[in-house]
């Protein structure tokens, strides 16, 4: 679930307000994002690709609160590594060409 | 409050932006409709494509690889999928990845240059789609879920939607509505399915509308256990270990000595088969796999983690909206499009997971879009002067919170349904006692006294429910989704359809399959 909007980076864009399909935050005027139904959260990890400056931290627990620190979700490289692997920025996809999934059916084992 | 109703008025509405839907208010928009496209929540991450990547369908007729993809929808059919409409829904898909292709979508090459237009990055592929929409003037409206259809003499014309933010309601006329309102995995965490909550069946069961295939609906999808991850297609290349390290199901059916095993206990995998390309090829294709390993220091090639079961419904299972050999739902003006349409043609008794799911959505969305134009076109000016009403008689009138009792009957319903000893594997002894818990949980008017877009949802959730029981329960039978542990063998006899609809009272009615797919005249 969703756990951390980063008070030193968010930008107030609220574009993770709009873009959650489970509408989880409420914008705040003139303040950051809350995250105003957490156990809404269905844990998709789209708003990190949303996010233009990896303010977002998803737990990957989905039914639990992980309890993470944002100093260490940094210190680990974590924070927008899933909009980096996806290869997104300022909220537009620049990595789809990228994919390498045709790998999944070249040897034939499955078909599409 | 109902005494401030914003009006619209649009030639089509579409009901969900995800695939289908995006491809259906293309297709109209394209016919020169004016389209307002609702969802639930944002055109772009709602539904079960945007959170995941999907694999396509892309073979052209009469190619040796088109001949594999149809021999396999065949084969895994189990007697129900059908050839015509397989070739069909594959041509047009290869029609609208091209088309992809031409208006600029940046797909992915092959290593010796040739473009691969097999895979479909949900997100990259939703917030493509939603640009083009809007550039053609198609009117997006995001959290905004749909409450009920408008009926103007039996004929579908239009909806009304509420505001999920403001609450305000919105009540919009139309020439014709498409419900492309995604399946129902009844809120088991499978990924992105929170919002696919049967919503579109109810609303078109309501204004009389048939469903079909709902007993093949049992499918679970594979995740780490503390996960939301339901991407199956890892687990080709793993290994299944129950707590003493057995390795489960060598031979056989390998998703079912799962399901058996958790029933008993925990259950691991390991991705130890894929070789290193493979395992480049996932990572560099679909990252979303390995954000629960990765925040959690797990290396899924070599250290097992504990998994379990998802259901998957009809997001990824075949039941939905009974439709013609196009999109035409049984109620004339109402077209659907996607999971909310029955994949019984397409992929018979078995998933549509991945690449057969998002060809159908491709193929009917755009069927949907196209139909719901010429049905306009058909209706004359005439139509924006229709009397219009509600379909419920129910006055939907006060909106205060939802109670806390609305989520104990979500609970309720969630544990008919979703169990590996109840969901997966069925028997008559379950699904009476789901039968008469649902029937009792639709009866009870106490928890929705407040109906507001909560109580909506437990609604389709329990309607849903009570579909797929019942035709379960019709079904004495075990034939790909469908597993009955007191009737474990095929009956060739029962390779017919079942149809069932209605609210209140909900029936259900065993149909010839051919022709299952009425014309569309009729």
């Amino acid at each position: 679930m969703i756990e951390i909007v980063s008070a030193d980076r968010c930008v107030k864009c609220d574009l993770c307000v709009e873009a959650c399909p489970d509408n989880v935050f409420d914008a705040v005027a003139d303040g950051i994002p809350v995250i105003a139904r957490q156990s809404d959260c269905q844990t998709c990890f789209l708003c990190e690709l949303f996010c233009p400056t990896d303010a977002l931290y998803v737990s990957p627990f989905s039914d639990a609160i992980e309890g993470a620190s944002e100093a260490d979700l940094i210190a680990r490289g974590v924070m927008g590594s899933f909009r980096r692997e996806m290869g997104w920025k300022n909220a537009k996809p620049r990595g789809t060409s990228g994919d390498l999934s045709y790998r999944i059916f070249e040897t034939g084992r499955i078909i599409p | 409050m109902l005494n401030k109703i914003e009006k619209a008025e649009t030639d089509v509405l579409v009901i969900g932006g995800g695939p289908a839907g995006c491809w259906a208010a293309w297709n109209a928009v394209s016919a020169g409709m004016s389209v307002i496209l609702i969802d639930k929540g944002y055109v772009g991450t709602s539904g079960a494509t945007a959170a995941g990547n999907t694999t396509t369908i892309y073979t052209k007729r009469g190619t040796a690889e088109r001949a594999a993809t149809v021999d396999q929808r065949l084969r895994l059919g189990q007697g129900f999928a059908e050839q015509a409409v397989v070739e069909t829904v594959l041509d047009r898909t290869v029609e609208n990845l091209d088309l992809l292709a031409h208006w600029g979508y940046p797909f992915p090459t092959y290593e010796d240059g040739r473009p691969y237009r097999g895979m479909l990055r949900g997100p990259d592929y939703l917030r493509f789609m939603r640009q083009k929409l809007i550039k053609a003037r198609v009117k997006i409206l995001d959290h905004c879920p749909a409450e009920e259809l408008l009926l103007s003499d039996g004929v579908v014309a239009g909806a009304i939607a509420r505001y999920r933010r403001g609450g305000e309601a919105l009540a919009i006329h139309a020439g014709a509505v498409v419900i492309a309102s995604g399946g129902c995995a009844f809120l088991s965490g499978a990924l992105g399915t929170n919002n696919l909550t049967g919503d579109g069946y109810l609303m078109a069961a309501e204004a009389g509308a048939t469903l079909s295939g709902m007993e093949f609906s049992a499918q679970y999808g594979i995740s780490p256990a503390y996960s939301s991850v339901t991407k199956g297609v890892v687990y080709f290349w793993g290994t299944f270990t129950n707590e003493a390290g057995d390795v489960l199901g060598e031979a056989g059916d390998r998703q079912s000595a799962v399901a058996q095993e958790l029933i008993k206990g925990s259950v691991y995998a390991v991705l130890d088969k894929a070789p290193p390309r493979l395992q480049e090829g996932f990572r560099r294709g679909q990252p979303n796999i390995f954000v629960p390993f990765d925040r959690l220091g797990i290396d899924p090639f070599t250290e097992r983690f504990p998994i379990t079961l998802r259901h998957e419904g009809t997001v990824r299972g075949t039941g939905g909206l009974k439709i013609d050999a196009r999109a035409g739902t049984t109620v004339p003006g109402l077209f659907a499009a996607g999971d909310a349409a029955t994949r019984q043609a397409m992929s018979g008794a078995t998933t549509g997971g991945g690449g057969p799911n998002s060809s159908w959505a491709m193929a009917t969305g755009s069927w949907a879009g196209e139909d719901a134009a010429a049905f306009v076109k058909a209706l004359g000016p005439l139509w924006r002067s229709r009397t219009v009403h509600r379909v419920s008689a129910v006055a939907a009138s006060d909106r205060g919170e939802a109670n806390d009792t609305v989520a104990d009957v979500t609970d309720i319903v969630k544990q008919q349904i979703l169990p590996v000893d109840r969901g997966f594997f069925r028997t008559a002894e379950t699904l009476t006692a789901a039968s008469q818990s649902l029937n009792a949980l639709w009866a009870d008017e106490t928890w929705r006294s407040r109906r507001n877009a909560r109580v909506r949802e437990a609604e389709a959730l329990i309607a849903t429910a009570r579909w797929v029981t019942e035709s379960a329960l019709l079904r004495r039978e075990s034939r790909g989704l469908q597993r009955r542990l007191d009737h474990p063998e095929q009956n060739s006899a029962l390779r017919k359809a079942i149809d069932t609809g209605g609210t209140d009272h909900i029936w259900t009615s065993y149909v010839s399959l051919s022709p299952q797919r009425m014309s569309h005249a009729s």
